[in-house]
C-alpha cells in the first residue's frame, strides 16, 4: 500500500534521502528520465521533448520532526523541532533516534512534581527531554550524536469510515498522489519535483522550477482541518470528508485565478466533491514556484489533514481519491486544449 | 491629472486581481508607447524604446490595493473574512466592503472588548436574510476591497488606494509627456505588491533592467502627535534613502537628487523604518539592479482615506520625465 509505505520511511527537512529512494523506486518505471539536483530534489520527467504545456506536479519530501541538539550527563537528549510543531502534542510520544534506530520516549516532570504553577501551563520544548533509556551520558553519546534526528513512530492505520492515520501525511498524501498521477498516460510533458525543505521555508521547490521552467504547476498538498469539536465553523480551514481542498490564498501565494476557476468548474461537471480552503494562514511550495524567473501560473490541491504537524494526523481517503480524480481529469484536459501556449 | 487619479483609485484591484485596474490603465496609454504586454503574474509592461545606446530603465507602481477575502457564509447569510495585505483592525469596523460585482457590505463586530478585537470577531453584513441568498452574490474566495469615493479638496487629494493608484497615475501622466527618451523605459504596473512584492520580482526577471525605480507611497510625520518621519506633505517628491525591503543604492539616490536640484523639482528626503516596496524585490534580481524609488508623500496609508498633495504628485512626474532622459554611463 503506496500510503503505508510513504508515511512509514523517515524524511526531516534536508534528510529525505529515505523518502527519495523509496520514490525513485516506485516511478522508475512510468518516468522516461529521473534526477536529483543539489538540494536533493527529485525530479521526474514524462514525455521530455513532447509538444504541448509544461506541466509540473509538485510534493514536498519532507515532514516534521525534532533534532537533537544536547545530551544531558543522565543521559537525556535535549531536542528542538524543525518545522511547526506543537510542544503541547509531545509529551509521552515514542520516537525513533538517529541512525541506529534507537527507542526512545518523550518525557516530562510527573504532574505530581510540579509545581502548581507549571500544572497550569503546558510544558515548553526546553522542559522535555528523549529518553533512551540509557544510563549516562557516555551511553548516550555512543548511540546518538548531536544533529541527528527523531522521528514519530506511528504506523499506518486504516479505521472508522474510510479514514486514515499516520505520521507526516503532510506532505506524503501529495507525494502519493503524485507518484499515480505520473502512471497516467498523457501527450505532454509532465515533470514531477519531489521536494526538500519545504517545512522549512519552502526551500527545495525554487531551484526545482528553475530547472523545470514549466507552464504551469499543480501543488499537491495535506492541509489542516480544524473540523473538531470546541472549533467555530467560521474558523475550519476545511472539513473531512468534503473533498480535496482548493487554495485562493495563504501567506505564500494568491493562486492563478483562472486556474482555479478551471479546477472548480471540472469538478463540478464531473461530479467531483470539492471545498474551497477557508483561512489564508500557512504556505506552501507554490508560493516559491509562482515567483520562480518570469513567473508560474499554480494552483494548490490539498488533501485535509486533522492534527496535522503532530504524531498522528487523520485523513478521508475520500478526499486523496478526490484529489486524483480531479487532478487527472484536469491533465487529460489539457490534452485537449488547443490555446494552450 | 486629478481626473486620472479618481478613475484609478475607485478601480476595483485587490492583491491579486487587478486586471480592472491594468485594463484602464492600458486605455490610458496604449496611443503614447511603442509596446504594451502582461506577463504570467498579471503585470502590465509598457515599453517606451527611447535611442539605441541608452539604459534600460525599469518604473513600477504597483496596481493592487489592501481588500479582504471571504472564507465563510453562515447560516444567516453574513461573512467571514481575511484580510489580504496590511490591513489594520481599527480600519475596518464600520468600514464597507466592495465586491466585483458591485456587491456592498458593511464590516461590524462580534461583542468584543475593542482592545481583545481580532479579525476572527469581525463580519461583513451583505444585508443577505440566509446563507442562500448571500451565496447568490458571494462565494468563498471572493476577493473584495475597502469602498470609498475620491474627494477633492484643492492641493490635496483624498481616496482610498492612494497607495498606490497615485504612483500609476505618476507613470501615466509621465508616459503621455515623455516623448522621444534618450533611455528604453520600461513602465511596469505590477501585481501583488501588498502581499510580498511578487509581481515586481518576476517581471524585472523578465525584463533585465539596469536601474530600478519604485513609484509608491510613503508615510508622512506632519499629522498631530504622528509617528516621527520627516516627509510631508505639499513639500516636494520623496527620494527614498532606505526601507526594510533596500538601502537605495548610493549612486542612484544621487543621480535622483542632482536631477531634482538641477530642473528645481521641489524634493524631500525619505527614511522608512519599516514597510518596503517593489525597488526591494527588483534590486535583488539576478546579478542585482541598482535600485531606488520616488515615494508621493501620503498621509493614512492602508486605511481607506489616503490623502496626498497634487503638488507631490506633479513634482514626482516631472523627476519620472527627467531621469527617462538622463544619460546614465555613472551606472556602469
Amino acid at each position: 500500500m503506496l500510503l503505508a509505505q510513504l508515511t512509514e520511511v523517515n524524511g526531516a527537512p534536508g534528510q529525505e534521502g529515505e523518502v527519495r529512494n523509496l520514490i525513485r523506486e516506485q516511478i522508475e518505471p512510468f518516468v522516461d528520465e529521473i534526477k536529483t539536483d543539489a538540494l536533493g530534489n527529485l525530479i521526474a520527467i514524462k514525455n521530455p521533448r513532447a509538444i504541448g504545456p509544461k506541466v509540473m506536479l509538485a510534493a514536498h519530501m519532507d515532514e516534521v520532526a525534532l533534532m537533537i541538539v544536547g545530551i544531558k550527563n543522565n543521559g537525556m537528549l535535549e531536542f528542538r523541532p524543525i518545522g511547526g510543531i506543537d510542544p503541547r502534542v509531545l509529551v509521552a510520544k515514542t520516537v525513533i533516534v538517529g541512525k541506529k534506530k534507537i527507542n526512545g520516549v518523550i518525557g516530562a516532570k510527573p504532574i505530581h512534581l510540579q509545581r502548581p504553577d507549571e500544572r497550569e501551563k503546558a510544558l515548553s520544548i526546553q522542559e522535555l527531554y528523549i529518553d533512551m533509556g540509557v544510563k549516562d551520558k557516555e551511553e548516550a553519546k555512543r548511540l546518538v550524536s548531536l544533529g541527528e534526528i527523531a522521528y514519530f513512530t506511528t504506523k499506518y492505520e486504516e479505521f472508522g469510515e474510510g479514514k486514515v492515520k499516520a505520521k507526516a501525511l503532510d506532505d506524503r498524501v501529495g507525494c502519493a498522489l503524485a507518484i499515480r498521477l505520473l502512471q497516467e498516460d498523457l501527450s505532454f510533458p509532465l515533470i514531477a519535483a519531489f521536494t526538500v525543505q519545504e517545512e522549512v521555508g519552502l526551500r527545495g521547490a525554487g531551484v526545482a522550477t528553475y530547472q523545470i521552467k514549466p507552464d504551469l504547476a499543480l501543488i499537491l498538498e495535506g492541509t489542516t482541518a480544524s473540523d473538531v469539536p470546541g472549533t467555530d465553523e467560521h474558523k475550519h480551514a476545511t472539513s473531512l470528508g468534503k473533498g480535496p481542498a482548493i487554495t485562493f490564498m495563504d501567506r505564500a501565494v494568491i493562486t492563478h485565478p483562472p486556474l482555479v476557476k478551471e479546477l472548480f468548474a471540472l469538478a463540478n461537471e464531473k461530479n467531483i466533491p470539492v471545498q474551497a480552503r477557508r483561512n489564508t494562514a500557512g504556505g506552501t511550495d507554490a508560493g516559491q514556484i509562482q515567483l520562480t524567473e518570469s513567473g508560474t501560473k499554480v494552483a494548490v490541491i490539498a488533501v485535509p489533514c486533522r492534527y496535522i504537524h503532530s504524531p498522528a494526523s487523520v485523513m478521508s481517503k475520500k478526499d486523496y481519491d478526490g484529489a486524483y480524480e480531479l487532478i487527472k481529469h484536469y491533465l487529460r484536459c489539457l490534452e485537449e486544449r488547443e490555446d494552450f501556449q | 491629472m486629478k481626473e486620472t487619479i479618481r478613475q484609478l483609485t475607485e478601480a476595483f484591484g485587490p492583491s491579486g486581481y487587478e486586471t480592472e485596474v491594468t485594463s484602464l490603465i492600458k486605455t490610458m496609454i496604449t496611443d503614447f508607447v511603442d509596446e504594451i504586454k502582461t506577463d504570467v503574474l498579471g503585470n502590465l509592461i509598457a515599453i517606451k524604446k527611447g535611442a539605441s545606446n541608452g539604459h534600460k530603465i525599469m518604473f513600477a507602481a504597483h496596481t493592487d490595493e489592501i481588500g479582504v477575502v471571504v472564507t465563510h457564509i453562515d447560516k444567516e447569510g453574513f461573512l467571514r473574512f481575511a484580510t489580504v495585505g496590511g490591513v489594520g483592525i481599527s480600519t475596518l469596523v464600520g468600514n464597507r466592503v466592495r465586491f466585483p460585482n458591485g456587491i456592498i457590505g458593511v464590516i461590524y463586530h462580534e461583542k468584543a472588548d475593542w482592545k481583545d478585537l481580532k479579525i476572527d470577531k469581525l463580519y461583513i453584513d451583505i444585508g443577505a436574510e440566509s446563507k442562500e441568498e448571500a451565496m447568490e452574490q458571494v462565494k468563498i474566495g471572493e476577493f473584495g476591497i475597502f469602498h470609498r469615493e475620491f474627494c477633492d479638496l484643492g492641493n490635496r487629494l483624498i481616496a482610498k488606494s492612494m497607495d498606490d493608484r497615485v504612483g500609476c497615475a505618476v507613470l501615466v501622466e509621465a508616459i503621455k509627456k515623455i516623448k522621444e527618451p534618450r533611455n528604453a523605459l520600461y513602465f511596469v504596473f505590477t501585481t501583488q505588491e501588498e502581499v510580498g512584492l511578487r509581481g515586481a520580482r518576476t517581471a524585472a526577471y523578465d525584463l533585465e533592467p539596469d536601474l530600478g525605480i519604485a513609484v509608491d507611497v510613503t508615510i508622512t510625520g506632519d499629522m498631530p502627535e504622528a509617528r516621527r518621519m520627516e516627509v510631508s506633505l505639499g513639500k516636494g517628491a520623496a527620494i527614498k534613502v532606505k526601507d526594510s525591503s533596500l538601502i537605495v543604492h548610493p549612486k542612484v539616490k544621487q543621480i535622483l537628487m542632482d536631477l531634482a536640484e538641477k530642473n528645481k523639482i521641489p524634493y524631500q528626503m525619505e527614511v522608512l523604518e519599516f514597510g518596503g516596496t517593489d525597488a526591494g524585490a527588483i534590486h535583488l534580481t539576478r546579478s542585482g539592479v541598482p535600485s531606488g524609488a520616488i515615494s508621493i508623500p501620503t498621509r493614512y496609508v492602508h486605511s481607506p482615506s489616503e490623502m496626498i498633495d497634487i503638488r507631490d504628485v506633479e513634482a514626482s512626474v516631472d523627476l519620472v520625465v527627467a531621469l527617462a532622459n538622463k544619460e546614465l554611463n555613472e551606472l556602469n
